[in-house]
């Protein structure tokens, strides 16, 4: 005992009283924690769990092991969603990339109305996706919307022409919609990175002569590195995720050919109420989204040298 | 000679800047434009392709009388949206505050832990997990309540609002709480008087994303609001929008994307200071 005693002083009376306040600190992030661990721990081990399981709305549930998974391997349909939702993904933010670069490098420097022009180009991303697509699919209705008739009374179609009929109207209607709406927020990124570039960099690549096409491609490309990998992850991991405009839309029509993973997910939740086989399919979601996560946080990594 | 030609040049290439600046403008500009003009058409015209888009045949709130006709109307969806965003708010305002203090200015177990485990629920997406949601608001007796929304509205703000709070915490030299601390205050005197005046800019980033992520958030709202009387504003447009209450009025609908996009846009326009703050320190992480 006294060997004890001797061995650990008593420790001075201030450092105790700062530990106590050093414990404080779980107090203060204790709700974050408590709603954290309800809305998404919780909901995150169920659904694993939920997934090995034959689980209707109503009714006893009961374990299928892997059975949900098997079933998915035939799930035509759910494949058929994620090859729409993939090409839907490519063809997006490439369109995205393809109008908001120019604007970033429109807006980049600082001139007269350089602001306002900042501003109203991204003003549609301050909207919903909701609210943009109930507008634009008021905007492509076929009897009173706005292109269908615009063009006809132009005399460019000799009769009312039904954009959302038909598959490839429909989903370039959509690429319009989505790039009208997020173009601009990916502009700001972009054109974030694009301030950060050293201006002597650019002058001193104007002094060797070079162009500004040489300039864009050995300057501008690859210190723009991380700003352009995050505005492609950003555009990426939300096109994976669309579902809003489709639903408003598109209903997933015309003939189901628009239905997204995240829209097939849905009815299978919560239209056919098979819970545990939409629990099984948010697992094969989830699993695509942590990977590419991973390959995200690879292209932001920090550059080593000036790489 | 060569002085005037370059000068002409200028001229002439700024010319042509302005006009694809304001032809751009007009371009990103117009569908908003549109709505919000053809919702203020008596009934009749609205029905009509938008042309021209203001109103011909007078000025007319029509569209807004018949959306508020519709289930319960468009008073009500109103409520509730403003309900969840304002709490999503005011929640995760307070939540956010505490925990980026407790993350920045204390030592504590599983701190890492914790921030790392906060952070991360932005890697998976919410939609993945909608189903349990669902199952823990019933067993907590919030399903199909406005409460129960916000709560998951809060969650998902929190990877966002939290890392935001504790930088923003981060930045305040620490010689500011020790004088504060001399003088006796305590340890949330010191945040509610001494830090709160240092960090509101970032606490006014972090509610501007909480309002319009709780005010324009769709799936989450149309799986968990069964009840048409918990409809948010999106929910019930697109019900009425689908045709769910008989003919689709496209007067209405113009009425309603209006109601939905102009707080956005007023609060992005008295607030987009703080609104591309945030934008870059999201991006800049």
């Amino acid at each position: 005992m006294t060997v004890i005693t001797a061995a650990t002083p008593a420790p001075p009376r201030t450092r105790k009283v700062a530990s106590r306040h050093q414990w404080i600190g779980l107090l203060y992030v204790a709700p974050a924690v408590a709603l954290v661990v309800v809305f998404f721990l919780i909901p995150l081990g169920m659904t694993a769990w939920m997934s090995l399981h034959n689980w209707p709305l109503m009714g006893e549930h009961s374990f299928i092991g892997l059975g949900n998974y098997v079933a998915i391997l035939r799930d035509t349909r759910f494949w058929n969603a994620l090859r729409f939702t993939a090409y839907y993904t490519v063809i997006v933010t490439i369109a995205i990339f393809v109008v908001a670069f120019p604007l970033a490098l429109f807006v980049e420097r600082p001139r007269p109305l350089t602001n306002l022009y900042r501003t109203m180009f991204f003003m549609p991303a301050v909207v919903g996706f909701a609210s943009a697509s109930l507008l634009w699919s008021w905007l492509l209705n076929v009897d009173s919307g706005l292109f269908s008739p615009a063009a006809y009374d132009l005399g460019l179609i000799d009769r009312k022409f039904n954009l959302l009929a038909t598959f490839q109207p429909a989903f370039w209607s959509i690429i319009a919609m989505v790039v009208w709406k997020v173009a601009g927020f990916t502009m700001i990124i972009l054109m974030a990175g694009l301030q950060s570039i050293p201006q002597d960099l650019q002058e001193a690549a104007v002094i060797d002569g070079a162009g500004p096409f040489a300039r864009f491609r050995a300057i501008t490309l690859p210190l723009m590195r991380r700003t352009l990998a995050l505005a492609l992850i950003l555009s990426v991991a939300g096109s994976i995720l669309a579902f809003d405009q489709f639903y408003i839309i598109l209903r997933g029509g015309p003939r189901n050919q628009t239905l997204t993973a995240v829209y097939w997910i849905f009815n299978q939740s919560f239209v056919s109420f098979k819970l545990g086989y939409g629990a099984a399919l948010s697992m094969v979601l989830l699993v695509i989204l942590v990977a590419l996560s991973l390959v995200q946080l690879w292209l932001l990594r920090k550059p080593e040298g000036l790489d | 000679m060569a002085q005037a030609a370059s000068r002409n040049r200028r001229l002439l290439s700024r010319i042509g800047e302005h006009s694809t600046g304001i032809v751009a403008s007009v371009l990103f500009a117009a569908p908003i434009v549109w709505a919000v003009l053809s919702a203020f058409k008596p009934a009749a015209e609205a029905r009509l392709p938008p042309l021209p888009p203001w109103p011909t045949s007078g000025f007319s709130l029509e569209n807004y009388a018949t959306l508020n006709s519709f289930g319960d109307g468009l008073w009500v969806s109103a409520q509730n949206s403003i309900y969840v965003s304002v709490m999503t708010v005011v929640l995760s305002v307070a939540v956010s505050v505490l925990a980026g203090y407790g993350f920045s200015r204390f030592r504590f177990p599983f701190k890492d832990l914790f921030f790392i485990l906060i952070l991360s629920t932005i890697m998976i997406p919410f939609q993945s997990i909608l189903t349990p949601i669902f199952l823990v608001l019933t067993k907590l007796g919030l399903h199909n309540t406005l409460t129960g929304l916000v709560g998951v509205y809060v969650t998902l703000q929190l990877p966002f609002s939290i890392f935001m709070m504790r930088n923003a915490f981060d930045a305040v030299p620490r010689e500011i709480e020790e004088a504060a601390r001399m003088d006796g205050a305590g340890n949330l005197t010191m945040l509610w008087k001494v830090m709160l005046p240092l960090v509101w800019p970032g606490v006014v980033t972090i509610a501007l994303f909480a309002f319009l992520g709780a005010w324009n958030e769709f799936l989450a709202a149309l799986v968990l609001m069964t009840d048409q009387s918990k409809f948010t504003l999106p929910v019930m447009m697109t019900a009425l929008q689908s045709g769910r209450f008989g003919a689709i009025d496209w007067g209405a609908v113009q009425a309603g994307v209006t109601v939905m996009m102009v707080p956005c846009l007023i609060l992005f326009l008295a607030l987009q200071r703080f609104y591309i703050r945030g934008l870059m320190a999201g991006a800049v992480k």
